[in-house]
């Protein structure tokens, strides 16, 4: 199955040894072995089986501020002598430049912590498959229900992450998820839902049957929708993609984008950006979490973060590279966020939904509208009217429009929270956005 | 060409024993060996910002019996994991029997030279032209705020083995050259965005200062937007101009019309053909035989060499795109469209360059036929719901029209239409049909593959745009 440590760490010293004989002053290299299986299932029957069984090597090398970087999947030390040195060489001739350099070594993690990231329990095929038979069983109960897709994943992974300053460090993860589509029909016309679950260990995966009826019973609410008149009205975000708007603040507060002057948070840092009832952590220490780490894609340590307090923007998601362009050291997100959240709001589901008399409640957005320059957003939309706290009708072939800056200071929080993804919010309503539809 | 098995412990004679021996009994599959070479030199903020050369090879085997798919990949060619993966596939479709085995047939076209994009421009002229980008634009107005551009090439070597011992080789080069530019004033920021490529070497898109052409393209778009106002939000009629707009027949049509989501019958399209799909006068193709075109491919992934596919003539539903798997289960034949992101990956039916092609009018008389409406000339991405039906793509460049002419340009909003119904309300089909610049990649169940489009301008009658204003 998956390779040990002792195996990987071989390879990465294999490869720091080499670049600092060929000529490198500093090197940083990431060796990596994960093994996936996977197989789904399409109207109850077995569609497809997949195992991949793939190496990596990531390395980039230094000669003073020069630098340069290879990749490859071929473990052989034949390939990667060959390899370095085409790296060296690359590196002596690419210009200089003065913010490229290793991590701060006192900022390198120092302990790893058993953050319970890995289960070691292998789930054979043959018990994927029960579980994606009832899965689909539970999908298809409802004759409105003409096609069901569903499939379950496997991933276990090792990495050894090392530079030349003398960190070395790497742990093994493990990841399970199934997911369920489901196609419904009325009349000719065809709607899609989905449910989803993913986890590090084995039992905690949602039950087979949960997934099936989530699945098939957000396929048949959304049957028959309706398109409706452009206007101005408050937007409910569902769970699902809620935390969308954590994504976006997260591109906007990089040290890449605010350095680059390409946000349009530049310059907001100690501002008010959010209402001030909302807080949002990013907590890389989270038990069993999806995105919990304990450093960061350079080694450096990572540790929780409050981003946003009482509405103010506190802090920037900073790696090496751009923290030294912004006279900042770096807080361990070179690779981005971990277990991103909004904590929890006041109202009830039940009560955000009744604070006005009617919302646009979207459950899914499509196309890549955003625009982390100038905070214009737009975006192809599906979900259901709310009248008087209930869901009345299905809607789609919409846009929502607005723009981040006034979105952000626009949000009222539910207190729903659910840690299901590495990001997470609760339901949450933007008061006044453009809606387009008829 | 690779040599796949030099420097491992198994020979060509054998690989092809283990293929003819895990196959015997399944309808379909193959050994699909790949040697993928890319670089990406990236000039950001002033600096080289990265330059990284990635070496990747492997192999993908895959057995097919029925509509079962079983896959096993590897980087590591060698007989004992050749074997691994054949007990894997095996097991999975033990209880199976099979017989298809539908002859590839041959060709002796080529869309593209073998020639190594790469190796053929030193690193060191690349560095000077990334250099020679920044200071062109940055000297070219005080307004420019940031400038990003980069190469990215690739070569590709594939190799297939069929049970029959039937091997299918190709060689694909692939560039793409790209300037991003941020301008600012009066405290507000636009970006623009313009890139080439195709298959063929850097030079051939690059030579005799053509680069300019691409800086002084991505800096005319940042400018039109600073000037942008709010777009408009509501249902009226849009004139898109020609050539990579075409991204909307990608989205609306293209992808309900490969085999995979017709046979599950997911797709909005499934119980159409041979029906009125689109106005009069509209016609649709997938062409994967264009010379040196980004989704050109000489065979595709299965080794079925690619051809000119008819998907909607004068508005009649003609053809889908198919891969070896769908067309046996549809009772037809691979169109070559079955395609694959890397040796990672499973065949899928994948568009190539999906263009719409000319009719006769000008797009001036559509312009000057529309009382109030939108202009949109480039977009950024696009994405569609297949079962539903529905699309969207983003302007990131677009005019208002007001009594037939056009107005101030407006800001990036995104338009969302319904892909069975939105060619019916095609009214005009332009006489200009233009290729996009050789930018696409399309994205399908996790898989990135480079794509063409083309179209002459079009009216459309009725669309919603996703604006602010009211």
């Amino acid at each position: 199955m998956i390779r040990d440590q002792e195996f990987l760490k071989d390879i990465a010293s294999y490869c720091i040894e080499n670049s600092k004989k060929l000529g490198a002053t500093d090197v940083g290299v990431k060796v990596i072995h994960s093994v996936s299986e996977n197989v789904s299932f399409r109207n109850k029957k077995l569609d497809e089986s997949n195992r991949a069984d793939s190496f990596a090597v990531n390395l980039t090398t230094y000669i003073e501020k020069k630098k340069s970087s290879i990749n490859s999947s071929d473990l052989s030390k034949s390939n990667l002598e060959k390899l370095i040195e085409r790296c060296i060489d690359a590196t002596k001739i690419t210009p200089s430049d003065e913010n490229n350099s290793l991590p701060d070594k006192d900022l390198m993690s120092k302990e790893i912590r058993d953050l319970n990231l890995y289960d070691e329990t292998h789930y054979p095929n043959d018990k994927k498959i029960e579980f994606l038979k009832k899965v689909e069983e539970t999908a298809s109960t409802d004759e409105k229900i003409v096609n069901t897709e569903a499939g379950f994943t496997e991933n276990k992974n090792n990495f050894i992450l090392a530079n030349s300053n003398g960190f070395l460090g790497g742990y093994k993860t493990s990841n399970f998820s199934s997911s369920c589509v489901a196609v419904s029909r009325i009349n000719g016309a065809m709607e899609r839902d989905y449910e989803f679950g993913s986890t590090r260990f084995l039992q905690d995966m949602m039950k087979p049957e949960e997934i099936g009826k989530i699945a098939a019973n957000k396929a048949i609410k959304k049957l028959g929708p309706k398109k409706i008149k452009s206007e101005k009205i408050g937007v409910i975000f569902d769970k699902r993609i809620s935390k969308g708007i954590l994504s976006t603040l997260a591109s906007a507060i990089s040290a890449s984008a605010i350095a680059r002057g390409t946000s349009f948070l530049k310059d907001q840092i100690n501002s008010e950006v959010f209402p001030n009832s909302i807080n949002i952590i990013d907590d890389p220490k989270i038990e069993k979490g999806l995105g919990s780490q304990n450093f960061d894609s350079e080694g450096v340590e990572t540790n929780s973060l409050k981003l946003v307090e009482n509405g103010i923007l506190k802090n920037y998601l900073i790696d090496t590279y751009y923290g030294k362009k912004l006279n900042l050291k770096s807080n361990g997100r070179s690779g981005g966020t971990t277990n991103l959240y909004f904590e929890n709001g006041t109202l009830s589901f039940k009560d955000l939904l009744n604070s006005e008399k009617k919302f646009l409640y979207i459950t899914e957005t499509i196309g890549h509208g955003g625009n982390i320059i100038t905070g214009d957003y737009s975006v192809g939309a599906s979900g259901f009217m709310v009248e008087d706290g209930e869901l009345t009708y299905p809607v789609s072939e919409i846009t929502i429009a607005g723009n981040f800056k006034e979105m952000f200071k626009n949000i009222t929080l539910a207190n729903d929270l659910e840690m299901k993804y590495s990001t997470n919010a609760p339901t949450l309503l933007i008061n006044q956005m453009t809606v387009a539809g008829k | 060409m690779s040599n796949f098995f030099k420097e491992t412990d198994i020979d060509t004679s054998q690989a092809e024993a283990i293929v003819t021996e895990t196959l015997k009994n399944c309808d379909d599959g193959e050994l699909y060996l790949e040697n993928h070479k890319s670089e990406s030199i990236v000039l950001d903020d002033n600096k080289i910002k990265s330059s990284t050369y990635n070496s990747d090879q492997g192999y993908g085997f895959r057995a097919v019996t029925g509509e079962v798919v079983a896959y096993s990949h590897s980087n590591d060619i060698s007989k004992e994991s050749l074997r691994k993966s054949s007990e894997n596939l095996k097991d999975t479709l033990k209880s199976k029997k099979g017989t298809y085995n539908h002859e590839i047939p041959k060709t002796n076209s080529k869309y593209y030279e073998n020639i190594n994009p790469i190796e053929n421009k030193t690193f060191d002229s690349k560095i000077d032209l990334l250099n020679s980008v920044n200071n062109y634009l940055r000297s070219k107005s005080p307004t420019v705020n940031q400038v990003t551009a980069n190469f990215l090439g690739e070569h590709k070597s594939i190799e297939i083995i069929r049970s029959d011992n039937q091997v299918l080789k190709d060689d694909r080069p692939l560039v793409r050259f790209n300037v991003s530019v941020v301008l600012e004033k009066d405290g507000k920021k636009e970006t623009g965005v313009y890139g080439v490529g195709g298959r063929q070497s850097y030079d051939d898109y690059l030579k005799d200062g053509s680069w300019k052409d691409v800086c002084d393209e991505a800096f005319r778009i940042a400018n039109v937007n600073l000037e942008s106002k709010p777009a408009p939000a509501g249902e009226m009629k849009v004139v898109l101009g020609p050539g990579w707009p075409a991204i909307l027949i990608h989205e609306a049509i293209g992808h309900g019309l490969e085999g995979d989501f017709n046979r599950k019958k997911t797709s909005a399209f499934h119980n159409l053909m041979g029906q009125q799909v689109a106005s009069e006068g509209v016609t649709i193709v997938d062409d994967g035989t264009l010379h040196q075109r980004r989704g050109s491919l000489t065979i595709d992934d299965e080794g079925t060499p690619t051809e000119n596919t008819v998907l909607i003539e004068n508005g009649i539903l003609k053809n889908y795109m198919q891969d070896r798997l769908n067309a046996r289960l549809m009772g037809t034949k691979s169109t070559g469209s079955g395609r694959r992101e890397s040796y990672k990956h499973v065949v899928l039916p994948r568009m190539r360059n999906t263009m719409m092609l000319s009719g006769k009018y000008s797009q001036d008389e559509m312009i000057s036929s529309v009382d109030k409406g939108i202009f949109a000339v480039s977009f950024g991405g696009g994405q569609v719901d297949i079962t539903s039906g529905k699309f969207v793509f983003n302007c990131t460049e677009a005019y208002e029209i007001n009594n037939g002419k056009i107005g101030s340009p407006i800001k990036g909003a995104t338009l969302i239409g319904d892909g069975p119904s939105i060619l019916k309300e095609v009214s005009l089909v332009g006489n200009d049909m233009k290729l996009d610049p050789g930018i696409g990649t399309c994205g399908k169940a996790g898989q990135g593959v480079p794509v063409g489009v083309a179209q002459p301008s079009i009216l459309i009658n009725k669309m919603t745009v996703g604006g602010t204003k009211l």
